[in-house]
């Protein structure tokens, strides 16, 4: 176990350091601005005066090295500073809508990463017949639709001319779950059907990728089923790429929600970010961009953490 | 013997092919096949479909079927422009990583390990909030960032190629790198690299379109599907399909090129047999 | 006759290239009786393996059983439902494989593979009784530590191990008959005898009928009651062991037995004072700081001989190519080319150093660029060494063509793609001649080749090395090879020399006690030899 653990405090460091790395980045862009924040703020009519007293109020004066670390010091603390727009905490902005997004995450992926995963075992099993060949035409137009696309049809149909469902996701504090479920279900739905033809089609390849091994050969020659060799001698073996690629997705549920979120209306930090970006918010876009990328850190670690103890080799040494 | 190639072609690839076909020459020749100009406003706004205008008119009273057309040039070009950017920067590297190896290949890869860690969306969110929104600085913002998946992939499969005894044997001859490189590796990585350009192609589209629908890429009043999709969606609220046409335009380019290059792939993989 | 296990009548097996069906295998008959091991031999491309495999009433992706008859007791095995016959396979027909590594499922446990098919297939009995029942087999298969080795995962088992545990695995049903397809080809000769043993002990044992297949002569005649011999897909002929050895009736046949027997004359030595043409002194090499691959190493490759570097896998025979061709400098020796220092890196050594050594690779596959044409792969070389062009060039390259043997209006304009294994490696041979070298390293260059392909290489070098003065340094774990080509030989056991000298000593007693074994271990045509052997080893 010991070489075991020292990967993964290796791949843990390599993760901090990264996020260690972005947020230099997210500062340091800031720094590349021309001028500096007060007089992006202020506009060019301000006079000399009043832009001195706003960089003062936003300790612009000190030199950069010094910002960073105060930088780095609040948010460690949770202390993101405030909004320029209305001057409100952004760590209580954030919040709010952080929760908001997870919960649209997980709601597809608890649909999208079950249901991706049989259909691709499903479609290796059957390959080269009329379910497999559907599916990959299926699979291949959904990667290629722009969500808004999917997200805008579903708006159409399920809601403008069938009024099942609201066009509009928001929902107060109050609702309970069910509702919450009833009121999220188009953006879910859209998110559903945007990840699950990839991480399907990726499960299929990593299977069939396998089938031409001599120990799958072995398997059939020891009289085993087809489904048997496709969920006991493939699916074992396939595991590292089959989770790398359902952390690359859930990772785009958590990223890659903004535009859904746009459409529907739906207060999330995608929604949060995008605003910020229009109105040039720059310490929301800086926090939002953080706390984004800590969230696609941790699932890449979580998930090369996984395929490295899904691995014989590596689990059990020499 | 192109044509005979073309006649094993699976129907979705030459289906795919034509319609490529069909959206280049419009995109070419957009200012002679389009009725009316590309920001000309002719009518009133949201006219209905048929009589004068086709498909109608935009939220501006734009003629709507003019616009996709233009649509074609603008979207398309851009995003070519800067999938060919991505794919020189990030094909030479790889190719330089894989040759070199050592710390050339250590660097290049941490580097593009750690811009890969970053997500690409909000990346190129925060660069453009800096740099401000245009078209020249989202064609860079996202070069850059596809270019990391092309170097990865050039990487990967010039590394299979360099590890062949024939590349040993002309390093031994005593060649320089670029006959290794030019001779002995492009050859034979020139399919996988063909099937990436139009995968790229299509992720760089969708990332251009997202970033216009979002109104931070490509700015008015220059015709763009993305940024048309945005400007009209009202009209679905009221039942109206409209807004979803350059949206469809978007995905009917996008499958053509993917059916294309899984046919491509499917080629290239059968060749080692 | 009531105790025949398996008869094969007329049958015809297809295999598909794009749209096109070819044959594969050609109307063979076959008949096995209960406990009898029949031995199938041929060179690559005989059907052998697609023989053995229809036998279980399988054939590959891309192939076809396209008629004949299978019949294995009492049942018609194509006229079974797929279902059917999975029934039998495991149960009552096993497979045991070549590449025992690739065979195991590197996610399961060895003995959970075991029970497999007993267990949760078949349903024989419960996964105790079949637990014990493979504890009890990998002790009669001679493993080390039976109880525990079932417990690992095939990475952690080597590969002589592995094929044991393979063989054992293939008898957990206790079937009626096994396929052995080249169980003992991916081995080394000291294993391999290991592996053979154990085999044929426990196929005596429990009387199972056997499939034999391998492409080596020597080995089949140990394993084998009768030996049916096959070419292109068609039998050639078939016999009992003892009267196919002892009296072939086919030419071909005969041309597979009397392959071994060619010998190149011994050359007069070198004298004291020659300049050897290149000489490795003292070399020590690592890849990783500290723990050398190759120690000390030192000898002398004089002009128009052949050093054969012989040893087992893991000996530092390959190691020591790459110091001479400078990818890997030694961190301590040097290395001498006509009696001048040779820089160690590749970096520093100028174009007249380079060309003067030469490579040919075991691999012809991987040795030449499948994109470019024999005129250029030739060609490239000549220009860039010698810097001919035009018709110059043409000539060179048509007369180096007329020197590997290949007609150079036929072949000049192919790919590699359209060759034959041994065109290919002549090709990697030309390829090097093309430099003008006064040294070629041959890196195992005859150990993918059918045994008359390669005949013919060790031929055609021999041909070229008189006519041209050249001198090999030639990398082998082949001691037949050895025997054929070699003028000195060197012995390499975990990067060291264990022994060197003219071949004519290297092969009389006394030897250094790893040479012994080494040679000990090459199975001969005699069908008692693994029994002999076994026999002075007891004794030992």
């Amino acid at each position: 176990m010991h070489p075991l653990l020292k990967m993964i405090l290796q791949r843990i460091a390599l993760g901090l350091f990264t996020l260690f790395a972005i947020s230099l980045v997210v500062f340091l862009a800031v720094e590349l601005l021309p001028g500096d924040l007060a007089e992006q703020i202020l506009g060019q009519s301000a006079t000399p005066e009043t832009v001195a007293a706003f960089r003062a109020e936003l300790g612009l004066n000190m030199p950069a090295h010094v910002r960073y670390l105060d930088w780095l010091v609040g948010i460690v603390q949770g202390d993101f500073g405030r909004s320029l727009a209305n001057n409100r905490e952004i760590a209580e902005l954030i919040s709010v809508r952080l929760g908001n997004t997870l919960f649209l995450a997980c709601y597809a992926a608890a649909i999208a990463v079950p249901l991706s995963i049989s259909l691709g075992l499903l479609a290796a099993l059957l390959r080269g017949g009329i379910f497999d060949r559907v599916i990959n035409i299926v699979t291949l137009s959904s990667v290629s639709f722009p969500e808004y696309f999917v997200a805008y049809i579903l708006l159409l149909f399920l809601s403008v001319r069938m009024s099942m469902f609201p066009s509009i996701a928001d929902f107060g504090s109050e609702a309970s779950l069910l509702e919450m479920m009833y009121r999220t279900f188009l953006p879910a739905l859209t998110l559903v059907l945007v990840v699950t033809a990839h991480m399907m089609r990726m499960t299929r390849t990593a299977i069939v990728n396998l089938l031409a091994q001599p120990y799958i050969e072995m398997a059939r020659l020891k009289g085993a089923s087809p489904a048997r060799i496709i969920v006991r001698h493939a699916l074992p073996n396939a595991l590292a790429p089959i989770i790398n690629v359902v952390a690359l997705n859930l990772a785009y549920l958590i990223t890659g929600v903004v535009i859904v979120e746009v459409v529907f209306v739906y207060p999330g930090l995608g929604q949060l970010m995008v605003d910020s970006v229009a109105s040039r918010d720059i310490p929301v876009v800086q926090a939002t961009c953080l706390v984004f990328a800590g969230v696609y850190i941790l699932l890449n670690l979580v998930a090369d953490i996984l395929s490295i103890a899904t691995n014989p080799r590596l689990l059990h040494g020499r | 013997m192109k044509i005979g190639v073309l006649k094993d072609a699976p129907k979705t690839a030459i289906l795919g092919l034509v319609i490529i076909l069909i959206y280049a020459v419009l995109g070419i020749f957009a200012g002679q096949i389009a009725p009316h100009g590309e920001t000309e406003i002719v009518g009133m706004e949201f006219e209905q479909w048929g009589g004068e205008f086709l498909l109608g008119t935009d939220n501006l009273g734009r003629d709507m079927l003019s616009r996709l057309i233009y649509g074609a040039r603008n979207s398309v070009g851009i995003a070519l422009a800067t999938t060919a950017l991505a794919f020189s920067i990030g094909s030479v590297l790889g190719l330089l990583a894989a040759t070199l190896g050592g710390w050339v290949d250590q660097f290049l890869s941490r580097f593009v390990d750690m811009l890969i860690a970053i997500p690409a969306l909000l990346f190129a969110l925060l660069l453009l909030t800096i740099f401000g929104t245009g078209i020249v600085n989202m064609i860079g913002v996202i070069a850059v960032l596809e270019m990391t998946r092309v170097f990865r992939l050039t990487r990967a499969v010039a590394m299979n190629v360099v590890v062949m005894d024939y590349v040993q044997a002309a390093r031994l001859r005593g060649e320089g790198l670029w006959w290794q490189i030019r001779a002995e590796i492009l050859p034979n990585i020139a399919a996988p690299l063909v099937a990436e350009f139009g995968l790229r192609f299509c992720f760089v589209f969708l990332a251009v379109s997202a970033l216009s629908f979002l109104g931070l890429g490509i700015q008015p009043p220059t015709a763009d599907w993305g940024s048309m999709v945005r400007a009209n969606a009202a009209l679905i609220t009221f039942g109206d399909i409209t807004p979803l046409l350059p949206a469809a335009a978007i995905a009917v380019l996008t499958i053509s090129i993917n059916f294309v290059v899984d046919w491509v792939l499917h080629c290239a993989s059968g060749l080692k047999d | 006759m009531d105790d025949i296990l398996l008869k094969i009548q007329d049958l015809r097996i297809e295999g598909r290239q794009g749209k096109t069906w070819f044959t594969i295998v050609d109307g063979i008959n076959l008949e096995l009786r209960k406990g009898e091991v029949l031995g199938l031999i041929g060179e690559s491309g005989a059907g052998k393996s697609t023989l053995g495999l229809a036998a279980m009433g399988y054939s590959r992706d891309g192939t076809r059983i396209a008629g004949g008859s299978i019949n294995f007791d009492g049942t018609d095995l194509l006229s079974l439902t797929e279902a059917g016959r999975r029934d039998l396979r495991g149960r009552r027909i096993a497979y045991v494989a070549q590449s025992a590594a690739a065979c195991f499922n590197p996610a399961h446990r060895l003995i959970d593979q075991f029970t497999e098919a007993p267990v949760q297939i078949h349903g024989l009995e419960d996964k105790a009784t079949s637990e014990k029942h493979a504890r009890e087999l990998y002790d009669q298969m001679h493993l080390p530590d039976p109880d525990g080795i079932g417990l690992r995962y095939s990475h952690q088992v080597s590969g002589g191990q592995l094929q044991r545990a393979m063989t054992a695995m293939a008898m957990s049903c206790k079937p009626d008959l096994i396929i052995f397809d080249e169980p003992t080809t991916a081995l080394d000769v000291t294993t391999q005898i290991e592996v053979l043993t154990a085999i044929r002990e426990v196929v005596r044992k429990f009387n199972t009928a056997a499939i034999y297949i391998t492409h080596d002569l020597a080995v089949v005649a140990q394993m084998a009651d009768r030996i049916k011999v096959l070419l292109q897909g068609q039998e050639v002929e078939e016999a009992p062991t003892e009267e196919m050895l002892a009296a072939p009736k086919e030419d071909y046949t005969k041309s597979l037995w009397a392959v071994r027997s060619f010998r190149s004359e011994p050359k007069p030595k070198p004298g004291q004072d020659d300049v050897p043409v290149v000489r490795v002194e003292n070399v020590t090499a690592e890849y990783r700081p500290g723990e050398p691959v190759v120690k000390d190493l030192s000898f002398d490759i004089h002009h128009g001989r052949t050093v054969a570097v012989v040893g087992e896998s893991g000996s530092g025979k390959s190691t020591a190519a790459k110091v001479m061709t400078g990818l890997l400098p030694p961190v301590e020796g040097r290395l001498l080319l006509d009696g001048n220092e040779l820089p160690p890196s590749l970096a520093n050594r100028t174009k007249d150093h380079l060309r003067e050594v030469q490579m040919i690779y075991q691999m012809a596959d991987t040795a030449l660029n499948p994109k470019q044409t024999i005129r250029r792969i030739i060609g490239r070389p000549i220009q860039f060494y010698l810097g001919l062009q035009g018709k110059q060039l043409e000539e060179r390259i048509r007369d180096l063509l007329d020197a590997i043997e290949l007609e150079p209006d036929t072949y000049i304009d192919r790919l590699p793609s359209e060759l034959s294994g041994g065109q290919k490696q002549r090709i990697g041979i030309a390829r090097a001649l093309a430099a003008e070298p006064r040294c070629i390293i041959c890196d195992e260059v005859t150990s993918a080749l059918d045994q008359l392909v390669a005949e013919g290489i060790l031929r055609l070098l021999k041909r070229l090395q008189d006519k041209r003065g050249l001198s090999y340094m030639f990398i082998t774990h082949d001691l037949a090879t050895v025997q054929a080509i070699a003028d000195d030989v060197v012995v390499m056991q975990k990067g060291r020399v264990v022994e060197q000298g003219p071949k004519e000593d290297m092969f009389q007693p006394p030897h250094h006690p790893y040479t012994d074994t080494l040679l000990r271990s090459v199975p001969q045509m005699e069908p008692d030899w693994l029994t002999r052997t076994l026999q002075k080893r007891e004794e030992a």
